[in-house]
């Protein structure tokens, strides 16, 4: 139901600390394995642009932001959790 | 920007001033420089307020640009409430010396996984700091995000290295934090991270009246008040009594001021009170407390000083108008601008409300005589207790600033006979001079007395006077002294009538004595006059008798020696014999 869908997401780091480095690598992982062709990924590093940090409420680090489709949805941690963060995106596993 | 290493302790704490009237006093200058400042009480007990005016006051006074990181209103509440205290936000946000960011966070939008700090918040308020050079942040209120993280151990862990962020880039910080239950200082135990200076507000509903208290709970490495002390949120922004310190330091004039009562005056050593002195009239209802204190002001503007009068029974014009019966025209004064008068309902807010708009008010006009009209029913909220240092407080501040106050005090009782001394807010060891109105019933009329119950530093009479109130205006006269009482009113006008013809009387007789003592000395006089005649008469008789006598011896002889002439021829009376025929 959501294929037509097209996820607009936005991941806040701050530098190259490691935990930055691992949000990166398991966002994409997770987009490409469930979202593939239908994801957006704008990476911010809010150490270069402190102030976007406002715009979207930035507090934890990292954040990830799903701007597109409404309504926003934040998820804050390393993404490590591959069944929360689609839980989070409201991504419904691909094998159902 | 600059990290300061850490603090080579110098021998004062340095401090930043709030611009609070009264914070700065109670903790000696100010909030710790360069460290957090916990400031926590309940919902609605002015942390915010007392916050922004920090800021504020830093941003436009101390020349230190702030931060106010929000964590519950956003910019546009913030901005209209702190509005009501004369503080423009947006000027001050578009001049760049204060900056604000409202964090918010919605835990219904937020999903956890994995780890995560709070870098984010960091970065903002370090950007926000840096954008406009903030020396000052506040965070109202960091508790917040305890409902919007579910990981409170990442929270706690973040929070305590915010705080010591804050301190190292060298930050005067004003953390707020909501009371908790019970003992506990903070809801979230905040008080473990920000241990250097804690502030606590309360709110407080006492006998319908509210009033708000702050206490400085702790001061790491400074002396500070500890007691709790009732503030107010004014039209000026936050005012924490003790408006001014507790001190004892204030100059004595020995210049004199007359009360505009030339009798009273003399009663007070012939000159009136000193100036910048403290004086109390007490009395029972209808004694002429109001119409001494219309005097007292008149006297100054006469004297070209201004005067300020507190009412809280009458309204500006119901004065005017009542002191015009007694001859005191108090509307020219007033717009000449030497005169004010201030009437409010005591019960329009708390004691510190109005102590507080009487400070400012005083501070704006800077008159040189107040009147408080009166100050008992400054007691029907709050006990003595809590009026006594109010008042205290007032009459400190207005010795400080060499004004002359008189107070005015109502003392329970119809009659006033019941223990007159009792000045009811137990404040006459406060007045320099104390002055007692009583009424005196008698023979059926009631008359007012007045005397000097006390007066610093002077000879004053201990007589008392019958004080009369007439539409020629004030005046004392002496009481009668009789033997056994003292009469006033028409007593003592008929005594003195009665007085006066007894004197008459006597002064009658006196008169008529004299008169009589006159009339008959006059008596004596012709008595004497006729015996002195008689006596004359008398002589005249004795002398014609005997110049009869000594005649006739003459004649005798002048006979015989005529015969014997005339018979012998001798010369013994040789040419007599002519004349003596001649007298015969």
């Amino acid at each position: 139901m959501t294929k037509s869908k097209t996820y607009q997401l936005r991941l806040y780091v701050a530098g190259q600390t490691p935990r930055c480095l691992a949000a990166v690598a398991n966002l994409k992982r997770i987009c490409e394995t469930h979202l593939a062709g239908q994801y957006r990924i704008e990476v911010i590093d809010l150490m270069e642009t402190p102030q976007l940090a406002v715009g979207d409420q930035i507090l934890a680090v990292p954040t990830l932001v799903r701007r597109l489709p409404e309504p926003i949805k934040k998820i804050i941690g390393d993404l490590s959790n591959e069944e929360r963060v689609l839980v989070g995106l409201n991504v419904l596993p691909v094998k159902e | 920007m600059k990290k300061k290493a850490a603090p080579a302790e110098p021998p004062t704490l340095p401090k930043s001033p709030t611009g609070i009237t009264g914070l700065d006093e109670i903790t000696g200058g100010g909030l710790p420089t360069g460290r957090p400042t916990l400031v926590c009480g309940s919902a609605g007990c002015g942390k915010t307020m007392l916050a922004m005016e920090f800021l504020v006051r830093g941003a436009v006074e101390f020349g230190e640009p702030g931060v106010f990181m929000m964590f519950e209103e956003n910019a546009a509440e913030l901005t209209a409430n702190v509005r009501s205290l004369g503080f423009d936000l947006d000027k001050l946000v578009k001049q760049k010396k204060i900056a604000l960011d409202h964090v918010h966070i919605e835990r219904s939008e937020i999903e956890e996984t994995g780890e995560y700090d709070l870098e984010g918040l960091f970065i903002r308020l370090g950007h926000a700091i840096d954008s406009i050079g903030a020396k000052r942040v506040v965070l109202d209120t960091v508790e917040a995000l305890f409902a919007g993280l579910p990981n409170h151990a990442i929270l706690r862990s973040e929070l305590r290295r915010l705080f010591r962020w804050l301190k190292d880039r060298g930050i005067t910080a004003i953390i707020t934090g909501e009371k908790g239950d019970g003992n506990a200082i903070t809801r979230f135990g905040l008080e473990e991270y920000v241990a250097d200076c804690v502030i606590t507000l309360d709110h407080r509903v006492h006998d319908q009246i509210s009033t708000r208290r702050l206490r400085v709970l702790k001061y790491r490495g400074s002396a500070h008040g500890t007691n709790e002390y009732p503030f107010l949120i004014g039209e000026k922004g936050l005012s924490v009594l003790p408006i001014t310190s507790l001190r004892l330091d204030h100059p004595a004039s020995s210049e004199r001021l007359s009360t505009g009562i030339a009798r009273l005056d003399e009663m007070l050593g012939g000159q009136g009170v000193f100036r910048g002195s403290s004086v109390l009239i007490s009395g029972a209802p209808g004694t002429g407390k109001s119409s001494i204190g219309a005097k007292f002001a008149e006297a100054a503007c006469r004297r070209g000083e201004r005067a300020l009068i507190f009412a809280y029974e009458e309204s500006s014009a119901q004065i005017e108008r009542n002191m015009r019966s007694i001859g005191i025209d108090l509307a020219p004064w007033i717009k000449k601008g030497l005169l004010q008068i201030h009437s409010s309902r005591p019960t329009l807010g708390g004691l510190e409300q109005h102590l507080v708009a009487m400070h400012d008010t005083v501070k704006a006009f800077r008159p040189t005589v107040v009147v408080v009209d009166p100050i008992s029913n400054l007691t029907i909220k709050g006990s003595d207790v809590e009026v006594m240092p109010t008042l205290m407080r007032l009459i400190d501040f207005l010795k400080q600033q060499q004004i002359t106050s008189l107070f005015i005090s109502l003392t329970k009782g119809a009659t006033g006979t019941n223990a007159p001394e009792d000045s009811q807010v137990s404040v006459s060891s406060i007045m320099d001079t104390w002055l007692l109105l009583r009424n005196v019933e008698f023979n059926g009329e009631r008359n007012r007395l007045i005397h000097v119950l006390k007066s610093r530093g002077m000879p004053h009479s201990n007589q008392m006077r019958e004080f009369v109130l007439s539409d020629a205006g004030i005046d004392l006269v002496d009481v009668y002294l009789g033997a056994d009482r003292v009469l006033t009113g028409t007593a003592r006008v008929a005594q003195e009538a009665h007085e006066r013809t007894a004197a008459e009387l006597r002064r009658e007789n006196h008169a008529r004595k004299l008169r009589q003592l006159a009339a008959k000395r006059k008596a004596i006089e012709a008595q004497i006059a006729a015996l002195d005649a008689e006596a004359e008469a008398e002589e005249a008789e004795v002398k014609f008798a005997i110049a009869q006598e000594t005649m006739q011896e003459k004649t005798k002889r002048q006979n015989s020696a005529d015969m014997a002439q005339m018979r012998g021829g001798s010369e013994a009376g040789k040419g007599k014999p002519k004349g003596k025929r001649g007298t015969k």
